[in-house]
């Protein structure tokens, strides 16, 4: 087991200083910071003095290996171009509010998703499953911005049930939170579904089922605790699409995220902040996709034997 | 009833019937024509749509500012789906839409088809180092949100159909590649590669005959379900002001614009992105019937 996790933790490591490398090359590609910081009048002399001050006149390599030590010594990614304090400081102040309409949609996806999947696979072909199946497809074929839009006319607009924009109330989740969650629902339905139909088609449910156990025990000691590891992967996999799908839903509705800064920085070339963000989305999708492995690998020995 | 009746009849339930097989084979069937019909639509309409549109997608005229569609009181039949807040036809502007649509899914796809493919086949053929560089690449480019990636990069390289075409195709092609790696990886096992490998035949020949050809099946499917991915991400790229550029008609631009009017003039966002959902949904049914007919595993879930 100790060996798994270290494999894994390496791994991850070498990820997170991958996607840290394409972040910084980006920005490096893409704007002089000397013209965006400067006045235009700028002589020669200056940009040239400016930039040894910043030390931009040093190799890539040193600049990279500069901002990678700042950033993992002391979570520095510079001060943001536009509002002149440090991207950090934005982003602790944007975090909460992704994390909870990431939260909210995630409650949602599984609240429906679990009972639905399982459902479906024990009663396969079942009017239930039929529905469900078509209604996954309908789902992936929907632009979930576009989801968004609706129910804003729909509920925001026309019925007035809920505001369309903002955070204040709990009221103000509702609308995003479903968005959101209709983003990921599509496909966390189909694989629960099809992780619970592998399942019962081992050969332990067969002899459970054999040695004359009552179907219901048959699947509730049996099927479901282990249909219980797909889930758990299936989650902490998802963490990706999640964030990707939190950026849409914040500019939707006017999400004060992390997300709709990352659409405002990006378009306003703020690249400090940019980095900031896609560093913070990387460790979370890392992350989450370590926790899933590893509570696959506690819960079932088989995946750390491979 | 004993336990044991109670559950042999219970099984008996979750049983699929031959008549809901049979059914539901006939569903998939259907949804697969239906699939290819709106698909042939999406075509012709592309194809022809200079002959098919009532109207000039970029002809202004403020005095028609924000028409109703024909449907509702006060529409006018001269634009049936209504005016946009620059006085021009809608339903030109989604059928004008098509072709930008299509030209970028498909381009797209065909992109990361040529990297996808080309790692999937080194990593899985050859294995080793180069699986294991090719692997890791793989996880990097998933654990980065597709969308930060793919508007950073539109952001660097400028706001053309080229470019976005190229940011949606380098964000895309790590399916593909794992997709690929693992059929290939199935497939050198497999006793005609070891008989053309006995023969010595050359790596390239073997790839080239008796791997990716075997391949196929599978990677068209994916392709197929990739297409209309690569439709929705282009709108929503447009969508965000990343992507393609006002007044260039594309789905996403105009459901950009139609979210200022959604207030009052809700068909102008609604619209665009019906036609967003059913471009992708004809896409997806015939994937979903394709992957039927290859398959006949994943028949079975």
């Amino acid at each position: 087991m100790r060996t798994f996790i270290i494999k894994q933790l390496i791994q991850a490591v070498g990820v997170c200083l991958v996607i840290s490398m394409i972040s910084f090359f980006l920005l490096f590609l893409n704007t002089d910071p000397a013209l965006l910081l400067l006045p235009p009048e700028a002589e020669v002399q200056d940009i040239a003095k400016f930039k040894k001050q910043m030390g931009l006149d040093r190799p890539v390599v040193v600049q990279y290996a500069d901002f990678l030590r700042k950033v993992v010594l002391h979570g520095d990614f510079g001060n943001s171009f536009l509002a002149k304090v440090p991207a950090a400081k934005l982003v602790r102040e944007r975090l909460p509010a992704t994390i909870e309409l990431a939260l909210a949609a995630l409650i949602l996806v599984n609240l429906v998703a679990l009972p639905v999947g399982i459902i479906s696979a024990i009663r396969r072909y079942s009017l239930l499953d039929n529905v469900a199946t078509f209604t996954a497809l309908l789902g992936q074929a929907m632009p979930l911005y576009w989801f968004g839009i609706m129910l804003i006319i729909i509920f925001g607009v026309w019925l007035r049930w809920f505001p369309i924009s903002g955070s204040d109330t709990w009221a103000h989740l509702v609308l995003p939170a479903i968005t959101l969650a209709s983003w990921i629902l599509p496909i966390n339905m189909r694989l629960v579904r099809s992780g619970m139909l592998d399942v019962l088609n081992q050969d332990y449910i067969r002899t459970a089922r054999a040695k004359g156990l009552m179907e219901r025990k048959v699947l509730i000691k049996h099927a479901f605790k282990n249909a219980a590891i797909p889930v758990v992967t299936i989650t902490g996999m998802q963490l990706g699409a999640l964030l990707g799908g939190a950026v849409v839903t914040e500019t939707v509705f006017a999400w004060p995220g992390l997300g709709r800064l990352a659409v405002d920085s990006i378009r306003m070339g703020d690249y400090p902040v940019v980095q900031a963000i896609v560093v913070v989305f990387a460790l979370f999708v890392v992350i989450g996709n370590l926790a899933a492995d590893i509570l696959a690998a506690l819960i079932d020995p088989r995946i750390r034997l491979e | 009833m004993t336990e044991i009746q109670t559950a042999y009849s219970e099984m008996q339930e979750a049983a699929p019937s031959m008549l809901s097989l049979v059914l539901r084979k006939m569903w998939h069937l259907r949804m697969g024509v239906i699939g290819a019909i709106l698909i042939f639509c999406l075509i012709i309409v592309a194809l022809f749509c200079p002959y098919l549109a009532p109207h000039d997608p970029y002809k202004q005229d403020i005095t028609k500012r924000l028409w109703k569609p024909a449907f509702m009181a006060g529409g006018k039949a001269e634009h049936l789906l209504g005016t946009d807040h620059l006085g021009r036809d809608l339903l030109t502007r989604i059928l004008y839409g098509t072709r930008i649509s299509l030209v970028v899914g498909i381009s797209a796809v065909l992109l990361m088809l040529a990297v996808g493919v080309s790692l999937g086949l080194i990593a899985g053929f050859f294995g080793g180092k180069a699986d294991t560089v090719i692997s890791f690449l793989v996880n990097c480019m998933m654990g980065f949100p597709f969308i930060l990636l793919a508007m950073s990069l539109v952001a660097v390289m400028g706001a053309s159909l080229q470019n976005i075409i190229i940011a949606l195709g380098c964000t895309g092609w790590p399916v593909f590649t794992r997709v690929t790696r693992i059929e290939t990886m199935k497939l050198r096992e497999r006793e005609f590669v070891l008989a053309a490998r006995s023969l010595a035949f050359s790596n390239r020949r073997i790839l080239a005959r008796h791997i990716l050809p075997n391949l196929l099946p599978a990677i068209i499917v994916l392709a197929t379900v990739e297409v209309a991915r690569a439709i929705i991400r282009e709108s929503l790229l447009s969508f965000l002001g990343l992507g393609i550029q006002p007044p260039i008609p594309s789905w996403g631009v105009m459901l950009a614009e139609g979210r200022d009017y959604m207030l009052l003039q809700w068909w102008l966002a609604a619209f665009p992105g019906m036609a967003i959902f059913l471009a992708a949904l004809g896409i997806n049914l015939l994937g979903d019937a394709l992957r039927d007919l290859v398959d006949p595993y994943l028949r079975k879930t």
